[in-house]
């Protein structure tokens, strides 16, 4: 069975079609791409998948369950995590915080729990602390579990964002252009890390990139957005010669 | 100057001893609360001075659960007054008019019960326009609330509309107003260190990013709001009993008013804040009564400098170790250790 089954899926901005007619079809353990042109559609893709927009038309599923219509959180618990392209972490938390906020969906103690601090509070909270301190040495960042978040150097809050992202258990990861800010090296270093990522935490990757040597380097398969419509999908060697495409980022002068 | 530093430092590091000591707590209960009992049975305290103490407790009260929405959530509720009118309304009304006479001290806690549950079922109303609105306007909403609270008591003849309501037993007694502030304090902290309580902070931070990181921002909303007009009701139910007399004018958005400048005073986002705040606020306008009028010239002056030179309030963002949990301490200690014997053994 397919982990995520998106289709037809369509959503307008007020007569603006940001997306229109999208297929995809990811299976379990995959790695794949969405790229296209700035203003394409790819965030929103994003946006639809984890509920932020709810969409105009289509489906999504995840293991052939429905997640359109589904709050936000509720996606999240179901098992997809994502990053921002502009970081959102929570800033004037600590790093500690930041990926205890993340178990939200795991606790396992009530309000009133919470409020009077008896019951399983205490075996919750150290299991989660502790876990949450794991993954953040995991990711190297256990050194700084107390700073707040916003005094992390730029990399190491990208590094941040998608340990919070999986600190919510998730089966799916969607990254909004991990890549972007960073120089020919970092990529490099990245595209080991997403591959590290995918084995370590077994799960299944769609990112959404401009840098071409990324994207061609690690994804399995890409689909390419142009004005919300798909124009090509396929194997990344397929996608390189495909004309359309090329047409799509050169302009077509060039293309010819 | 260095000597003064090293005498500040060792003092922090006995008070941290002090506080960090596992019977600290019930010790400080158990004293407060028979320094109260004392103050109130001996009066080797004079009336007027418990009286300003009952203000300073009702205030903390008040402070440290509108702390929670305006300062740990991000929010801005200026409807805390209508809240406390809720809650003093009921206390009063079930110690006037239900409760027999014979048995008021008795059932006094009950009472204050009540008001403060009535106050959390009204919050759960408010918190409800508060999932699709933010900012000014959730400070609109929380606004027309505290209006709609005053004019419905104004003219509700049951409860003595505009004249107010009256013939409240003086009930409200030192120890209990200990007993319910360290009782609101503790809940609240208790709340602010738990994922519940993270989950409010990340609603401040960026409320998207926190629904889509698994908060039930909802939820989260319902028990911030439900647990600080809890707070506010029973601080009304004990402000009625204080005081002897209620009416609607008392509640308007003045009242609001004072609690947010403690809430500011104090710093957004601290528990410890929040205490000096009202502790401070409370004292100075009773130190600054001479003045007469002055008074309400110089406080606000006060408040405008401290804007200026100390934004974030005396203890903004920041809390005393004393009420984080022993277990956050511990984890950092221990995961320091961790680190310190895993360089030590890497070379």
């Amino acid at each position: 069975m397919p982990l995520l089954e998106i289709s037809g899926l369509t959503h307008r901005f007020a007569g603006l079609c940001a997306v229109s007619d999208f297929n995809f079809v990811i299976r379990p353990h995959e790695l794949v791409g969405i790229i296209g042109p700035n203003g394409a559609g790819k965030t929103t893709v994003f946006n639809l998948i984890t509920g932020v927009y709810r969409a105009s038309e289509g489906s999504i599923k995840m293991e052939g369950r429905e997640l359109v219509g589904l709050t936000p959180h509720a996606i999240t618990k179901r098992g997809i995590a994502r990053t921002f392209q502009n970081i959102r972490l929570f800033k004037e938390l600590s790093v500690l915080d930041n990926v205890r906020i993340a178990h939200y969906g795991q606790i396992a103690y009530s309000p009133a729990e919470a409020l009077l601090h008896i019951g399983r509070f205490r075996a919750e909270e150290r299991r989660i602390t502790n876990r949450a301190l794991d993954l953040l040495s995991i990711f190297k960042l256990d050194e700084l579990a107390g700073e707040k978040a916003k005094n992390l150097p730029y990399g190491l809050q990208r590094r941040l964002e998608i340990a919070r992202a999986l600190a919510t258990g998730p089966k799916l990861l969607l990254l909004d252009e991990p890549a972007a800010g960073m120089n020919p090296n970092e990529i490099i270093q990245l595209m080991e890390f997403i591959g590290w990522i995918r084995k370590t935490f077994s799960v299944t990757i769609i990112l959404i990139e401009h840098q071409m040597r990324l994207v061609m380097g690690i994804c399995e398969r890409l689909a390419v957005l142009d004005f919300g419509a798909t124009i090509a999908a396929g194997l990344p060697a397929e996608i390189q010669n495909n004309p359309k495409v090329m047409e799509a980022y050169l302009g077509v002068e060039v293309a010819q | 100057m260095p000597k003064l530093s090293a005498a500040y430092y060792t003092l922090l590091t006995r008070w941290h001893a002090l506080t960090g000591c596992k019977y600290f707590w019930p010790v400080f209960m158990i004293a407060g609360l028979a320094f109260c009992m004392a103050a109130s049975t001996f009066e080797f305290l004079d009336l007027y001075l418990q009286l300003i103490l009952i203000y300073v407790g009702i205030n903390i009260i008040l402070t440290v659960s509108l702390n929670l929405i305006n300062g740990y959530m991000g929010e801005f509720s200026v409807g805390h007054a209508g809240f406390m009118a809720v809650g003093a309304y009921i206390a009063s009304l079930l110690t006037v008019h239900v409760f027999p006479p014979g048995a008021q001290n008795l059932l006094f806690p009950l009472a204050v019960l009540a008001g403060g549950t009535g106050a959390a079922l009204v919050g759960f109303l408010v918190a409800i326009p508060s999932f699709k609105t933010r900012g000014d306007y959730l400070a609109i909403v929380t606004l027309a609330f505290c209006m709609i609270v005053k004019s419905v008591l104004e003219n509700i003849d049951a409860v003595g509309g505009p004249r107010g309501l009256l013939g409240m037993e003086k009930l409200t007694t030192l120890p209990w107003v200990f007993f319910w502030t360290v009782l609101s304090v503790w809940v609240i902290r208790n709340l602010v260190y738990s994922n519940f309580g993270r989950g409010v902070l990340s609603i401040r931070e960026d409320e998207i990013a926190s629904d889509l990181m698994s908060v039930n921002t909802r939820q989260v909303k319902i028990i911030a709001f439900v647990v600080s007009s809890f707070f506010a009701g029973i601080a009304g139910g004990l402000f009625a009993h204080a005081l002897q007399f209620i009416n609607p004018r008392m509640f308007d958005i003045l009242k609001s008013t004072d609690i947010l400048i403690m809430v500011y005073l104090g710093g957004i986002a601290s528990i410890a804040g929040s205490i000096t705040g009202a502790v401070i606020y409370t004292i100075l306008l009773e130190i600054l009564r001479p003045l007469g009028i002055w008074r309400m010239v110089l406080m606000p002056l006060m408040l405008v400098l401290l804007m200026i030179y100390r934004p974030q309030g005396i203890m903004g963002m920041r809390d005393a170790r004393l009420f984080k949990p022993i277990r956050d301490l511990v984890t950092e200690k221990l995961w320091r250790k961790k680190k310190k014997e895993a360089a030590d053994a890497a070379p």
